[in-house]
């Protein structure tokens, strides 16, 4: 299954660049993302637990970053095994081009699953994948992002909302 | 005047009392003081290397008694294929072990490694989900012609994925192919048969269990064919000897080929039982059914018809891959060989045919046979191969093929593909098609159609299949490891009443009506008297099952002969009894008399004497009255049809509606019409079925997408119309004593082309140059098709 979107995110890219190779970001964006170790250069180990349809399953499975363009772009695929449930696997091709102070930040997703999880049949499968896409996205560029000014400062939903940006300017 | 009792009556199924009031006993439904359960860990990819399998947080688990792998019965035998086939150059076949858990590779999404045993089936569960299996995965091999190009294999061992490379007749070869090349005319058609899951409604289930103390196995499943199961565990599999394990197939809820195999969860549960000394159940849910069930079909064919400037048919060729997934089902050899190229002469007189089969190993589920077997395939390719050719040469397709019918006169006929027809009569058919399906009246349905804005379609095909498989010296020759005989024990009761042993399995096709209707009589008395014994070897003599349609054909022969000896043996009773002579006793109405004479004696009379020999001759006379028959058929029955189809299609949608399905069927003689007018039914909801919404679908890696409800489609009743059904042109068959040919499978061999004819012959009317879609024919082909033309 493929998935294509883009999203403007309002963030230069240099900033974006840098988050995409956070594994705490990235331990943030993944839905269900419980553990995330290891380093862009080295690789990531994931842990991530999620419900699809009837079946409820944790996949551990490794994430590697690839095909680096610095602030341009880059390849991640990762592969996670949840036992008997199956398997998933995939990529994302990611693209960034700065416009004006904004990133857009377009992806091309290709995902596989195996097992159980194929067994549900695409209904279940392609509309999960493209709200895990979407979530990961949106959760990016939440944490991207900085604050508007007329956010209070002191609210859960602000420290949230721009807190990489925050990290990135202190 | 129709009867309502014995050879011909109607009678309401006497098995449906419990079927339709809840009242079955499946195997599922059997539960046992202690039993445990079983859950099998598959393999969620479809080609693998079994690495490592670490049992031990799983053995941890609560409730867990016992896990196996593969490496538990690495000592143990394989599942063998039943048919032994060589190719084209007289080598064998390769057949790779089939293993009772993989050990060592995993070769399809499902293939079971591991099994855990534990006191609930939660339990097991969440033990399995803790086994951590290291399988690495190798690329998947789906695709057939990919299959026979790729340098790596499903089995490493034989270092090839062609099963075989099979020519039938080989020394046809040459004359057809020259046939071919000098002909006036050659119509070609390349087309697929589509994969099908059986989707029986019950799931199948394994119950092992194991005395101890007499060191017996009891085995309940879910069997088309008890002995062959026990037959298969003790001589290949497990080696237990037949006198110490018992097979059981209770109520089945449907097989349709799939329950003819053993499986490997059949030895599992055995091997589990004798281990924990407990008694050990499996039930499949229905994503294993989807994805460990034998499918069926699964045949990509060209075919090549050649014919003269009159539209004489000269020669067919047929090339063929037929998918046996990743290991060989017992069956699956058969399959695509001598039921399907024996029969590729259809009901015609053409004088050369050759047809070729590779079967292929991929990393699939195992295919098999499945309602059918072969023929369905056959009658395909043929049916459509001729339709196309009659629009090319612009022939009535009813007028092609009754050009090339056999005809009354011809019988016995040898066919071009090697079998001898006993008789038919294909002509009187197509007549009684044209007569009551009101052929005359379609234009002006077509008109009708078109002012709804709808392409009405008429389809028409004609079958011959092979029934009631047999006789043992000639599928002895042609590679069957095991003989095509039934068996049938008469036992009469003191009090009168009468229990029948029969080797045939009830699954469906009312067996416990028909056959007491044959005895009864036969013996004059009334078949309410005679109840059916079946599904069990502690019980019954010996039996093949039932399959291709050989239940009353072989089975029913069986209990006929067994019958003619009890009336044998009361006669001389009741000789005894009238102090008369064996030779002057008459048999009518369940009364023994003396010929001329007032003297009498009732069949209940005879038998309570029988078991009360005061008195008895017992030089001339044993006590008792009971007799078994075994019976070998001479040759395979040959029921025909002609069967036709009107569909609506709608141009904007590519929507196919079937409005009208006629089949006229030639059965021979028909015991229960009412039962036959059912199996019909039947297969030709599995017909339709298969030509417009079933199919199975692997994607590149081999998981199976088509794995639930949500995927694969099943027919449903607004997908099929009131069918017109008709057996009343019999030619009754002249090798067994009933003159039966068999009628379980005929709906779903004659249906898809009959189908896919009236499909293209909708398109046609609507000017679109469209001469093939390919099974099934969903709105999406059928639109795309039409837009493509």
């Amino acid at each position: 299954m493929n998935l294509t979107g883009s999203r403007t995110i309002n963030a230069d890219v240099a900033t974006v660049w840098a988050a995409l190779l956070d594994p705490e970001v990235l331990k943030a964006c993944v839905p269900g993302c419980t553990e995330m170790s290891g380093s862009a250069d080295e690789g990531f180990e994931a842990t991530v637990t999620q419900k699809v349809g009837p079946v409820k399953a944790t996949f551990k499975g490794a994430v590697a970053i690839s095909d680096r363009v610095e602030h341009e772009s880059l390849t991640i695929s990762g592969e996670g095994k949840g036992g008997p449930a199956g398997f998933a696997k995939g990529g994302a091709n990611v693209r960034l081009t700065a416009e004006g102070d904004t990133t857009i930040l377009e992806y091309d997703v290709e995902a596989k699953v195996g097992g159980k999880l194929a067994q549900l049949g695409s209904r279940i499968i392609d509309g999960f994948a493209k709200k895990m896409a979407d979530q990961f996205f949106a959760n990016f560029q939440e944490a991207v992002e900085p604050p508007s000014e007329d956010d209070d400062a002191d609210t859960e939903e602000t420290k949230k909302k721009g807190w990489f940006s925050k990290l990135r300017r202190a | 005047m129709p009867k309502d009792t014995g050879i011909g009556a109607a009678t309401t199924r006497r098995e449906d009392v419990r079927f339709l009031t809840g009242r079955g006993q499946y195997t599922d439904d059997i539960q046992t003081q202690g039993e445990c359960a079983a859950v099998f860990a598959r393999s969620t990819v479809a080609n693998g290397k079994i690495k490592s399998i670490d049992t031990s947080a799983a053995a941890a688990m609560p409730g867990v008694l016992a896990i196996f792998t593969g490496e538990d019965f690495a000592e143990v035998g394989g599942n063998p294929a039943g048919w032994l086939i060589n190719s084209r150059d007289g080598t064998p076949m390769h057949e790779p072990k089939r293993p009772v858990l993989a050990h060592g590779k995993v070769r399809h999404v499902g293939d079971a490694y591991a099994a855990v045993i534990a006191e609930t089936v939660q339990q097991a569960r969440d033990a399995v989900e803790a086994i951590e299996a290291d399988i690495e995965e190798l690329p998947a091999i789906v695709n057939m012609k990919d299959a026979l190009a790729a340098d790596h294999y499903v089995h490493d061992e034989i270092g090839t994925n062609q099963c075989f490379d099979w020519g039938w007749i080989e020394d046809n070869r040459a004359a057809t192919d020259e046939a071919i090349k000098n002909a006036h005319h050659v119509t070609t058609l390349e087309l697929v048969n589509n994969r099908l899951v059986p989707n029986a409604m019950e799931p199948r289930c394994s119950i092992g269990h194991y005395n101890p103390g007499t060191d017996e196995y009891i085995l309940h499943t879910t069997s088309q064919n008890p002995h062959l199961t026990r037959l298969l565990i003790s001589a290949f599999v497990m080696g237990i000897p037949e006198n110490k394990l018992t097979v059981i197939a209770p109520d089945v809820g449907g097989g349709f080929g799939s329950k003819i195999y053993h499986y490997g969860e059949e030895a599992l549960v055995l091997a589990a039982a004798k281990k924990l000394g407990r008694t050990v159940k499996w039930t499949a849910d229905r994503t294993e059914a989807f994805l460990t069930d034998a499918h069926g079909r699964d045949h990509v064919t060209k075919i090549e018809l050649a014919l003269d400037e009159e539209g004489n048919f000269l020669a067919f060729r047929t090339e063929t891959m037929a998918n046996v997934g990743a290991y060989l089902s017992n069956f699956s050899t058969a399959t695509p060989t001598f039921l399907h190229g024996t029969l590729m002469a259809g009901n015609y007189t053409v004088p050369l045919v050759y047809v070729n089969v590779k079967a292929v190993f991929t990393n699939t589920a195992p295919v098999d046979a499945y309602r059918g077997a072969g023929r369905p395939e056959a009658t395909y390719s043929l049916e459509r191969v001729i339709d196309k050719a009659a629009r090319e040469i612009g022939m009535d397709p009813i007028e092609l093929r009754r050009k090339n019918f056999v005809k009354p006169d011809q019988y016995p006929f040898a066919s071009a593909a090697g079998l001898e027809y006993d008789s038919g009569n294909y002509d009187a058919l197509m007549d009684q098609m044209e007569k009551v399906a009101d052929k005359a009246g379609f234009e002006a349905r077509r008109k009708e159609s078109k002012a709804k804005g709808l392409l009405r379609g008429f389809g028409v095909n004609a079958y011959i299949e092979a029934c009631g498989i047999a006789p043992s010296n000639l599928v002895g020759v042609l590679g069957s490891r095991v003989g095509l005989y039934d068996a049938a024990t008469v036992r009469v009761n003191a009090t009168g009443n009468l229990s029948v042993m029969v080797g045939a399995h009830s699954h469906g096709q009312g067996h416990e009506t028909v056959f007491p209707q044959v005895v009864g009589e036969m013996l004059g008395i009334d078949p309410q008297s005679i109840d059916i014994v079946h599904g069990d070897t502690s019980k019954i003599p010996f039996g093949m099952g039932t399959y291709g349609s050989r239940s009353l054909a072989v089975c029913g022969s069986a209990v006929v002969r067994a019958t003619e000896k009890i009336i044998n043996k009361a006669k001389k009773i009741a000789a005894h009894m009238l102090e008369a002579s064996d030779a002057d006793i008459e048999l009518k109405d369940g009364v023994f008399s003396v010929a001329g004479t007032d003297k009498s004696v009732s069949f209940g009379e005879v038998a309570l004497k029988a078991y009360i020999p005061h008195n008895f001759p017992l030089e001339d006379i044993e006590p008792g009255l009971e007799e078994t028959a075994f019976y070998d058929p001479a040759n395979f029955t040959y029921p025909s049809g002609a069967y036709c189809c009107e569909v609506e299609v709608d141009p904007e949608t590519g929507k196919v509606r079937v409005d009208r399905m006629t089949a006229v069927d030639d059965f021979g003689n028909v015991i229960n019409p009412m039962v036959v007018t059912g199996q019909v039914h039947g297969g030709l909801g599995q017909g339709i079925g298969q030509a417009l919404v079933e199919n199975t679908t692997y994607d590149e890696d081999g998981q199976l997408l088509s794995a639930s409800y949500m995927d694969y489609t099943m027919p449903r009743a607004d997908d099929l119309p009131f069918y017109i059904v008709d057996h009343s042109k019999g030619n009754p068959c002249t090798h067994n004593p009933l003159g039966v040919k068999g009628c379980g499978e005929a709906g779903a061999i004659g249906s898809p082309p009959t189908v896919v004819n009236a499909v293209i012959d909708a398109l046609q009317s609507g000017g679109k140059n469209v001469t093939h879609i390919d099974m099934p024919m969903t709105s999406h082909r059928v639109w795309s098709a039409m837009n493509n033309a």
